[in-house]
């Protein structure tokens, strides 16, 4: 085995990766919330009001980067979905589950700041048109993937339904990403772009940046956390994980 | 200092998603750490359990 298929089953196992995990995530955790602030603090006090929007454009410091992780946490979801389908790898699964909550935990701020944004500058709280409807879609292929694994008994069997929803649903990520330039919306187009110029002042644009940064090590940290419960759930047999939980020092009383 | 909290009039739009915002993400963390607590408590009921039962048997 090369070096990097040798790294990948390591950490691909649940001991070490519980181990590691561990280790990453007061790190993610703590720069997450350390950008997160200085976003706030550019998006709120540095960043000048928009011409257009006053400060009600604002919102788009945290409406946009939880949008992106929406969709982000759904590709990653199922990347590792897919893995878990075909090479049936443990952790994969793991991951695949654990990023469904925080998925739709983006996705319903998404929504909620959206429709807050939107009161004032367009006069609706909601309208059904392509963006806001795919949006809502993820959401609810989000639900539907939690859902559906907390509904079947035998956890991995479960794991692989999930996957597969997810897998499925995987289609609607670029329907929601381009869904702005193929219909009529009144969901205005993207400001950043990765290919050309930003439609955005650079003192604007770095407390977005920035907060989408945040937002990325944030869910890292998240599915961490929520993948080493499962990783001891699922390996509770296994003698690593007697002896990680009677070394725990957290009192359970 | 009040101008700030107005936000030019859309002070109640602003707000309300920045604490959306930072209580889903508060939320999102408290979740698993209530949940690894949770299956530690359990778990470890589980192995004493278990050891009493095959010091029993032994």
């Amino acid at each position: 085995m090369n070096k990097l298929t040798l790294w990948f089953h390591k950490f691909g196992s649940p001991p070490i990766f519980h181990r590691i995990a561990g280790l990453l995530m007061p790190w993610l955790y703590g720069t997450a919330v350390l950008g997160g602030i200085l976003a706030m603090y550019g998006g709120l006090f540095v960043a000048p009001a928009d011409y257009q929007q006053s400060d009600a454009y604002r919102i788009i410091f945290v409406h946009v980067p939880c949008a992106w992780m929406s969709m982000f946490a759904y590709l990653f979801m199922a990347v590792n979905a897919f893995i878990a389908l075909v090479w049936r790898i443990k952790i994969s699964e793991i991951l695949a589950m654990a990023s469904a909550p925080i998925g739709a935990i983006f996705t319903a701020v998404t929504l909620l700041t959206g429709s807050i944004w939107g009161k004032p500058m367009w006069g609706t709280w909601w309208t059904w048109d392509a963006r806001l409807t795919s949006e809502l879609v993820l959401l609810f292929l989000f639900l539907g993937v939690i859902g559906l694994y907390n509904a079947i008994e035998d956890r991995r069997q479960a794991a692989r339904a999930a996957a597969f929803l997810a897998l499925v649903g995987v289609v609607n990520v670029p329907i929601v990403h381009f869904s702005v330039n193929w219909w009529n919306t009144l969901h205005q187009g993207s400001t950043v772009r990765l290919l050309g110029p930003s439609r955005i002042d650079s003192s604007m644009l770095w407390p977005l940046l920035l907060m989408a940064l945040a937002t990325h090590l944030w869910f890292f940290a998240s599915v961490l956390a929520r993948a080493r419960v499962s990783t001891l759930e699922l390996e509770a047999g296994k003698d690593w994980a007697r002896n990680v939980v009677l070394n725990e020092r957290t009192s359970h009383e | 200092m009040n101008e700030f909290f107005a936000m030019g009039g859309y002070g109640a739009y602003v707000w309300s998603s920045f604490a959306i915002f930072v209580i889903a993400l508060l939320l999102d963390f408290a979740a698993p750490r209530v949940r690894y607590r949770k299956t530690i408590s359990e778990l470890r009921g589980r192995y004493t359990r278990q050891k009493s039962r095959q010091e029993k048997a032994a």
